[in-house]
């Protein structure tokens, strides 16, 4: 298991090391410079700026310099928000983004399980094409149509909750955001652990498990662990698309995350912001896939390393 | 050799077609495309208003089936007309389709200043009736401009049906396209991939494994913050990331369908390589690439609205759905039709393209229905 | 004592407008063995669900089912939950996939215990041991926490007849216990459940479509027809004297007859040296591991109108040497001449116009037909190679003479292979082979995924077209009985070498090689059909 994990781990590091590097010539080709205002500034204090970080050296010192203090941790200092480091940003922004999307992926994982399961159950019912249809809806209609429509009807309209803003992470704020970010993930959630399900009951050792007279409980536990498959190797992407921000809903609801990082980086040639947010998303990924997979090996004997 | 694959790709598709009119959701989604489709291509034109005229009379109109200017509009907006023309308007008389005013001052009227009714948004150009003595009073008759906004006006009152109509045109037009290419390369890359197998298949799909690990999404926002707001570059970005699904469905299947007997029974009777490609594989993935491409449009769109969404799509005064519910989205409080109309048009299209699209790649499956 | 009764048992699935059991009266006695036989689609397997209520929700289930005096229909779960497990056990086919793949086995053996008797999960599981044993899987300690995957399917199949029996039922349902295993492997399961029986005094309801099987383990038999009992008695004079003609048609479907001599004169249409399949082995680490050989080292000579029967289980390489005589086999290395021309150095353009002379016959009817062509396009589509001068139409001209010739109506060449059956799918499959005219046939395991009656008909149509056009076949299976019926010649392989060859008869009724031996006693060869 350990040799696993760490033999993944070593084969990450050159696809991170890919994205870096194109990521890093890519964001340095586009035109402009991250000091370049409205009012330039005087030729002597831009001289001044771009010596101080470092921009004045040729491209390949500049990327060599990013990658050894990459490797040493150090994400280096954001350009456009002074005197705070890539790192400091995110750590303000890191937990907003994980409570939302941690919160979004526990309601997706349990309603989505429990739809999926119930129309697994009563395939054909009213009940399973109710959750087929809204499903279909829920993937459909994107986040930035389904979150002002949230805030014209609960905030609004109803005046039940607020329409955005954070509030130190007040559950009545997380409510809309939370929902939004849910709402197509509880659909994917439904439609996996549903065609899991139905796959499990057409298989013959279902047959064989129902002719032993095993109580429910059994049962259950039995069907679950074999629709598991797909549903925990979906769960590894889209934890690390959920954790780590999303650009429309923390942008409709005026969030602090670190989802708007990414576009605004870009926008304003933050350059270290842009690759920080890369990198970041890239070890989410890799290591939630990594996650998946030794989840996936842990409840199928079958996908197990050999000796 | 033709005419033999022709007739079995015909029959696959009629079989496909006949399932799809038997199926009342499916003929409601192709009935709602039909009608999108149509709308946008014909829709700015019979509504009468250009798409990005602005109606200073009107910004922040509510859609409704109403007439404009409303009856008591009319003497407010000839007042503003007059201000601007620095005159009173007296005798303020609507009769029918016409106006009848006066317009007074304390200096002698200059009847040059009627131009600016014919730039008005409320009324047309105007006629002299009568003038006074001293040329302090003009006695004058324009015609009222009827006006209607179904779906109301944007905050600069521009009619947003001809926009959404118009902005319909580009996401769907911008599906289409990203998606031939994407198919284009996808099925290219692809079935050489799994045809050509062996070391050249693992090197082809280790390049697809590589491009797919990075945050694609990221490099097409990357690409279009850095290179400007073109379609061009949009197209470019939506179709290199769309490209690798087909690429590794056309793949995975071409090695299946290699391996099945039948191909080898084709080659046992002595097929060449491209025969067996084309009288054997290409029919046998058509069903899975239809399917797939017809499910890429709506993604296609998406995609496209999510980066107009974020302010990186295409600039005015071109416009997208994506742009308008962008927009929508800051004038909630005060103009939510600015929201829901374009959603409903974005949703209804993405709906009903991916219902059909998935009813599609059941009617294609030749295991079902058979 | 009646231990199971059945009374006017029916099974309906009114969607599909189809009756899978028409009325059905049986009994079975306590300690006693019944075999239900019947064709697929008899609806023999639909007997074993309606009884354990195992059916699926949209089958309409009326009749009655008693159980040591007790209905079984209708009963709600709770109550039968009792019955099935404990007092009822079951044994399905696949033994691939008739376990849960997630859990050990042993836990697996477990669960009934810890369901119906209340075991902690100690006793449960050396009760599960013991059970190993019992079944006869060796090294039970160390096996209870395997996983089916690492299991042999005869050692699953033993899994799970430990499982049916682990609450010692009264009764033991086996569906097809033996079908997808090896014949040697299926001899040995079908003793374990006679010794069983015999054992624990259990009663056996024996599901199968195989009539021989039934001859070595059951009292009476009853047969099922299209959902209908046609015939019930004792097996014995159920084999002496069938009365009903689907009895008859199953006691005489195993293929009968033996093939005529070919003269040393034929002239050799086929001869191959040292022909050897290597597949790369698994990796191990950066470089790839040594080559797995599924086929070592085979030698045969094929003369015109002769059959050779390539035999052998599983895994043995009978497939892979099949395609190598084909040139399909890219892994392929050896002599291989056809007729007059060497085929080993010509490459795949110069091998093309050859092919009309050797052509293929594949076990799976319906994978081996492309579902987009419909069945005249595919019986044609050779001659668009090597006749390209013919017209469209006297390509399907010539295309109907071959559904004539095996006997399939050729109005229906215009129909998708999915409109047809199993056994006329093969006659596609065979209709396509025969319209180049070739001289030597390879057919693999033609007869393998066909109901015994229809299999005869196709072997009767092999032989037929044989003596009509003077074909070579090589004739790959694992089925001595048909092989029997077909072959002059005999090669038995294991492991991809060969174990014995000779004369169809001399190897089948004197086998030299124990492992020859161990086959012709699992096949259970009826030597009295032969003669007929």
């Amino acid at each position: 298991m350990t040799a696993t994990i760490l033999r993944r781990l070593a084969q990450s590091v050159p696809t991170l090391f890919i994205v870096v590097t194109l990521s890093f010539f890519l964001v340095r080709l586009a035109p402009g410079g991250p000091f370049d205002l409205e009012r330039p500034l005087p030729a002597a204090a831009m001289e001044n700026l771009r010596r101080v970080y470092g921009l004045d050296q040729p491209l390949l010192v500049q990327y060599g310099r990013y990658l050894a203090a990459l490797a040493r941790g150090d994400l280096g200092p954001s350009f456009s928000v002074r005197d705070l480091s890539v790192a400091e940003l995110f750590a303000r922004g890191l937990p907003v983004s994980m409570t939302l999307g941690g919160l979004a992926l526990l309601l997706a994982l349990g309603l989505g399980t429990a739809l999926g399961a119930l129309s697994a159950l009563r395939r054909g019912s009213w009940l399973d094409h109710a959750v087929t249809t809204l499903g279909t809806f829920a993937l459909t209609v994107p986040g930035f149509v389904v979150a002002p429509l949230l805030q014209i009807a609960f905030g609004l309209t109803l005046r039940w909750l607020p329409v955005g803003g954070w509030d130190g992470g007040s559950p009545r704020h997380l409510v809309l955001p939370v929902v939004t970010l849910a709402l197509p993930q509880v659909a994917v959630i439904a439609r996996l652990a549903r065609a899991g399900l139905a796959e499990v009951f057409e298989r013959p050792h279902w047959r064989t498990l129902r002719g032993l007279g095993l109580p429910p409980r059994i049962l259950a536990l039995h069907a679950l662990r074999g629709a598991a498959l797909p549903v925990v190797s979906y769960l590894g992407p889209a934890a690390a698309g959920l954790l780590t921000g999303s650009v429309v809903v923390e942008t409709v609801f005026g969030l602090p995350g670190v989802g708007r990082y990414f576009v605004d980086g870009a926008i304003n040639r933050d350059y270290t912001l842009v690759l920080g947010t890369v990198v970041l998303i890239a070890v989410f990924v890799l290591v939630l896939n990594l996650v998946a997979d030794l989840a996936c090996a842990l409840i199928d004997p079958r996908l197990r390393d050999p000796g | 050799m033709s005419a033999g694959a022709a007739f079995a790709e015909a029959s696959l598709l009629a079989r496909a077609r006949r399932r799809l009119a038997g199926d009342a959701v499916a003929r409601a989604c192709a009935g709602v495309l039909a009608l999108v489709a149509l709308a946008c291509l014909l829709g700015p034109f019979v509504t009468g208003h250009p798409y990005d005229r602005l109606y200073y009379d009107y910004p922040g109109t509510p859609p409704s089936l109403a007439l404009y200017p409303a009856p008591q509009a009319v003497r407010p907006a000839l007042d503003r007309l007059a201000f601007r023309m620095r005159v009173r308007a007296e005798d303020v008389s609507v009769t029918g389709d016409a106006v009848r005013l006066t317009l007074a001052a304390d200096r002698p009227v200059d009847p040059r200043v009627l131009t600016f009714f014919s730039r008005s948004d409320t009324v047309g150009e105007a006629r002299i009736l009568g003038r006074s003595e001293d040329g302090r009073r003009l006695a004058v008759e324009a015609p009222l401009r009827r006006l209607r906004f179904l779906a109301g006006t944007d905050a600069l009152g521009r009619d947003l049906l001809t926009r959404t109509l118009m902005a319909g045109r580009l996401s769907l037009a911008l599906g289409l396209m990203a998606t031939a290419v994407a198919l284009g390369i996808g099925v290219g890359y692809g079935a050489l991939a799994g045809t050509l197998g062996g070391r050249v298949d693992a090197a082809m799909m280790r390049l697809v494994d590589i491009l797919y690990s990075l945050p694609f999404v990221f490099f097409v926002i990357m690409l279009v913050v850095f290179f400007g707001r073109s379609v061009a570059l949009i197209f470019v970005a939506v179709g290199a990331v769309e490209w690798l699904d087909m690429a590794r469905i056309v793949r995975a299947e071409a090695l299946a369908i290699r391996r099945r007997d039948y191909v080898r029974a084709a080659e046992a009777l002595g097929l060449t390589t491209a025969a067996i490609l084309r009288r054997h594989v290409i029919p046998n993935l058509l069903g899975p690439v239809v399917a797939f491409a017809a499910l890429m449009v709506p993604r296609v769109i998406l995609l496209e609205s999510f980066l107009s969404f974020l302010g990186l799509g295409v600039q005015e005064p071109a416009t997208s759905w994506g742009v308008l519910i962008a927009d929508g989205a800051r004038s909630l409080e005060s103009a939510p039709w600015m929201l829901v109309v374009p959603a409903a048009f974005l949703v209804a299209t993405l709906l009903a393209l991916t219902l059909l699209g998935e009813r599609l790649r059941d009617a294609l499956d030749p295991r079902e229905g058979a | 004592m009646t231990l199971l009764s059945l009374r006017g048992l029916a099974v309906r699935y009114p969607e599909a407008g189809v009756t899978a059991l028409a009325g059905l009266d049986l009994d079975l006695a306590r300690g006693e063995t019944l075999a239900l036989v019947g064709e697929s689609g008899s609806g023999k397997s639909q007997v074993a669900l309606a009884t354990l209520g195992l059916l699926p929700p949209q089958a309409r289930v009326s009749g009655s089912v008693r159980f040591d005096g007790a209905e079984l229909t209708g009963l709600p779960r709770p109550t039968l939950d009792r019955i099935r497990g404990a007092r009822i056990g079951l044994v399905f086919q696949e033994p691939m996939t008739a376990l849960d793949p997630l859990f050990p086995v042993g836990r697996q053996i477990a669960l009934p215990l810890r369901a119906h008797r209340s075991a902690s999960r100690r006793q449960a599981l050396d009760r599960a041991r013991e059970l190993m044993g019992l079944v006869g899987i060796r090294d039970a300690a160390s096996r209870l926490s395997a996983y089916p995957h690492e299991l042999s399917g005869g050692e699953r199949q033993r899994v799970m007849i430990a499982m049916a029996l682990a609450c010692e039922p009264d009764l033991l349902i086996a569906d097809e216990p033996t079908t997808a295993l090896d014949v040697t492997v299926q001899a040995q399961i079908l003793a374990l459940l006679a010794d069983l029986k015999r054992r624990l005094g259990l009663a056996l309801l024996f599901i199968t479509h195989d009539l021989r099987l039934v001859r070595r383990i059951a009292e009476r038999t009853a047969v099922l027809h299209a959902g209908r009992l046609v015939e019930v008695g004792p097996t014995e004079r159920l084999f002496r004297d069938p009365r009903a003609p689907e009895t008859r048609d199953l006691v005489a479907a195993e293929p009968a007859g033996r093939k005529g001599p070919v003269p040393g004169t034929a002239p050799v249409v086929l001869a191959a040296r040292g022909v050897t399949v290597a597949y790369p082995g698994p990796r191990r680490g950066w470089r790839p591991g040594p080559p797995r050989l599924a086929v070592d080292g085979i030698d045969l000579t094929l003369r015109a109108g002769q059959t050779l029967g390539v035999v052998g289980e599983s895994g043995s390489g009978k497939s892979s040497l099949g395609r190598a005589l084909l040139r399909l086999e890219p892994a392929a290395h050896g002599l291989v001449r056809f007729e007059d021309r060497d085929l080993t150095r010509l490459d795949r353009a110069a091998l093309r116009p050859l092919r009309r002379g050797f052509q293929p016959v594949f076990q799976d009817p319906m994978g081996s037909l492309s579902p987009r062509l419909t069945a005249g396009e595919i019986v044609a589509e050779g001659l668009r190679v090597h006749e390209p001068h013919l017209t469209a139409a006297s390509r399907d001209a010539r295309a109907a003479e071959a559904f004539r010739e095996v006997r399939l109506d050729p109005a229906w060449r215009h129909r998708f292979p999915h409109a047809f059956s199993g056994g006329q799918r093969q006659r596609i499959a065979i209709a396509r082979a025969l319209a180049l005219r070739p001289r030597l046939v390879v057919l693999d395991e033609p007869t393998s995924a066909l109901d015994r009656t229809v299999q005869r008909d196709i072997v009767a149509l092999l032989r037929e077209l044989q003596a009509a056009h003077g074909l070579a076949y090589v004739f790959i299976s694992h089925d001595l009985a048909v092989v029997r019926a077909l072959a002059d010649t005999v090669l038995v392989l294991r492991h991809g070498r060969e174990v014995e060859r000779g004369p169809t008869d001399r190897v089948l009724e004197s086998p030299r090689e124990a492992y020859t031996r161990a086959l012709v006693a699992a096949a259970d060869l009826d030597p009295g059909l032969a003669q007929a």
